[in-house]
């Protein structure tokens, strides 16, 4: 059998969230009311695969949906529709043995470490207690397991007795990190895992991720509205809007060459430091409510080149040159 | 002509258990009329404090303890209160992060602008909700007259950013202090509301203070940039000087590090260390420790306040040579 050609894999994965009925709805029901329920399509078939040793950047707004994306990739959560696959295998096919090692495969690294970090256990605790429940390593040697790890982020491992709040940022941000990494995970899912650090520190930790790529081999999803970010570090970029990737590319061509209009105008309203005073020209309209989008292409009420087409048919993600995915009817005449 | 803002010497502390802790220490700086200032910094520079000092809002254990704060000539600093409720919200206004910071979510939007035109101004209910209307309009949100009727949750982040814009524009202030005001939106909502703020300062002549810790955003928005570190301003001119010529080993680490500086894939030029304790600054000057040009002066005494060319202000003993800042 060869190899798989990717290590997880979402296929055709769809999430939607909907809002139980409260009591007075229920009884509205039961005199024949007509109530609606409110669904959000958080997910809208996407696809998206991850390559060993690869990093695969996932850019967008708010309420695009990347980070459910991230936590059904990093299996936090169950899609309602599709499958991940992990080595190539359906993961809900695996065995329970095979199931948690797919699951300690992917590791995900948070955006705020003071709400995804325990503040009454201390450093030590939070490293340690992942590996040494999973059999990873045994209790007598797991303090020389945090301390060879806190190393390797950078934190001085006389520090394990600490709790969180004594950190700085940088620091917790390094403690999150060290807390993925403890169980030697192949993927690590990194959302908006830099967006509340100082800049200078920024710097630090982006440091501190192609380190650890280089020295451990590790793939990353790595989500974030910072395209300046994203472009440094991926090796491939997804662009999300409401649910649906509209452009997937490698890094190199999609800055340079962007296909969809959606990319075109979040590169153009990325701010540059090298541009100097100039008047901003915006992009148009507000984000719309997923639970709620517009018909056909999502992004056809803000875009430029919106046709009546747009509005009646969603363009289909395809491709339009070797690696490169775009969805939208521009390309449907070339 | 008087400067819209002047600030000298202000020096904000303030006096905690754990002892005295300088959040702003000997900052000065000016804002001319239709003026953007750009005020930079990490967290814990100062800049926040700087912005709330000359909206006087600073509360104990804080106080102003020396310096200066000329709005359009008239000293604000020691202001009594009653003198303070003819100059906030009328000729200064401030917009924040969180939009929510300005708006109450339990009156509708038309209650708290209405009673904003009338806590300043002799007029009637009905042209103060004009008033209000207009306000709307100018900063862009699409059918005023019912969003006037609505409630904040109603609002988006964005718009709601933009009603309280539309505020702090209701009395034409000669100055506004915008505290990140796009630092919670996204990339394409952010840029909507530089562009209104750009072309509204524009129009009616108000001056802008713009905190924020992203230099891209500024970059592009400021006539000048005043870069702080622990509570001082460190370097201080007009923003493509200082952005294209930086003479501060710290404003020349903070550019060296952006991922845009740096070829795509290597590691970033990082600045060592961390942003120190404002309670246990080091010698000498603050930045010293993490500094690459660091010799034995830094570490006696803060470096002075030196006029640089171009209009450049700096507190440094080494600066960066001309020849290869950017390098």
């Amino acid at each position: 059998m060869s190899a798989p050609k990717y290590l997880v894999d979402a296929r055709d994965v769809s999430k939607r969230f909907s809002q139980e009925p409260d009591l007075a709805q229920k009884v509205a029901g039961l005199l024949g009311a007509r109530t609606k329920r409110i669904v959000v399509h958080a997910l809208d078939h996407v696809s998206l695969g991850i390559a060993e040793g690869e990093v695969v950047g996932l850019v967008g707004e708010s309420g695009s949906g990347k980070s459910t994306l991230g936590r059904i990739i990093a299996g936090i959560w169950e899609p309602s529709e599709g499958e991940i696959h992990f080595a190539g295998r359906p993961r809900n096919e695996l065995n329970d043995t095979q199931r948690r090692a797919a699951d300690l495969a992917v590791q995900m690294v948070f955006q705020d470490p003071m709400s995804s970090l325990n503040p009454r256990m201390h450093v030590a605790e939070i490293i340690g207690e992942a590996p040494e429940y999973h059999g990873i390593v045994k209790a007598s040697e797991t303090a020389a397991y945090v301390a060879d790890i806190m190393q390797k982020v950078g934190l001085d491992p006389s520090f394990a007795e600490r709790y969180p709040h004594q950190f700085s940022g940088g620091q917790r941000a390094r403690i999150g990190i060290a807390r993925a990494l403890a169980v030697k995970p192949r993927v690590i899912v990194a959302d908006e895992a830099i967006a509340a650090l100082d800049v200078s520190i920024q710097a630090q930790v982006i440091n501190l991720f192609m380190k650890l790529r280089a020295d451990l081999g590790l793939a990353y999803l790595f989500i974030s509205h910072d395209l300046g970010v994203v472009r440094h570090l991926a090796d491939r970029v997804a662009i999300l809007y409401l649910g649906r990737i509209v452009e997937s590319a490698p890094a190199d061509e999609l800055f340079n060459t962007p296909n969809h209009p959606y990319t075109v105008a979040l590169l153009a309203n990325m701010p540059k430091v090298e541009t100097g005073k100039h008047a901003f020209a915006p992009l148009e309209g507000e984000i719309p409510s997923p639970i709620n989008p517009p018909s056909g292409c999502h992004f056809h009420p803000r875009c430029a080149h919106a046709m009546p087409r747009c509005a009646e048919v969603a363009p289909k993600l395809r491709e339009v040159a070797p690696g490169r995915l775009s969805a939208c009817h521009l390309n449907d005449g070339a | 002509m008087t400067a819209t803002l002047e600030v000298a010497g202000l020096s904000t502390h303030f006096f905690t258990r754990a002892g005295v802790v300088k959040a702003v220490d000997g900052v000065s700086f000016s804002v001319q009329r239709g003026q953007v200032l750009g005020l930079v910094g990490e967290s814990g520079s100062g800049k926040t404090v700087t912005g709330l000092s000359i909206m006087g809002l600073v509360d104990r254990p804080g106080r102003i303890v020396s310096g200066s704060i000329k709005l359009a000539g008239q000293e604000l600093v020691g202001l009594s209160e009653k003198g303070w409720r003819t100059i906030r919200g009328r000729k200064i206004a401030m917009i924040f992060q969180d939009p929510m910071m300005t708006l109450n979510p339990v009156l509708r939007i038309d209650t708290q602008m209405i009673e904003t035109v009338l806590a300043h101004a002799d007029v009637s209910k009905d042209s103060a909700r004009e008033r209000c209307r207009q306000a709307l309009s100018r900063v862009g949100i699409p059918s005023p007259d019912e969003r006037l009727t609505a409630y904040p949750h109603q609002f988006s982040g964005g718009m709601r950013q933009r009603v309280a814009i539309a505020i702090a524009l209701l009395h034409d202030p000669e100055l506004i202090i915008a505290d990140e005001p796009t630092t919670a939106l996204d990339v394409t909502i952010q840029a909507q509301i530089i562009a209104q703020v750009q072309k509204l300062a524009a129009e009616t002549g108000t001056a802008i203070v713009w905190v924020t810790h992203d230099l891209a955003v500024v970059s592009g928005l400021s006539d000048r940039l005043a870069v702080m570190y622990a509570g001082r301003i460190i370097e201080e001119g007009p923003t493509a000087e200082v952005l294209t010529q930086p003479h501060h080993p710290y404003t020349a680490g903070l550019l060296h590090s952006l991922p845009i500086n740096n070829p795509r894939g290597q590691p970033l030029n990082q600045i060592p260390g961390s942003t120190p304790s404002l309670l246990r600054l080091p010698p000498g000057c603050p930045f010293g420790p993490r500094c690459t040009r660091k010799q034995h002066d830094c570490t006696q005494a803060m470096p002075p306040e030196t006029q640089g060319a171009n209009g450049v202000r700096l507190r440094c003993y080494h600066p960066v040579a001309r020849e290869g800042a950017m390098a």
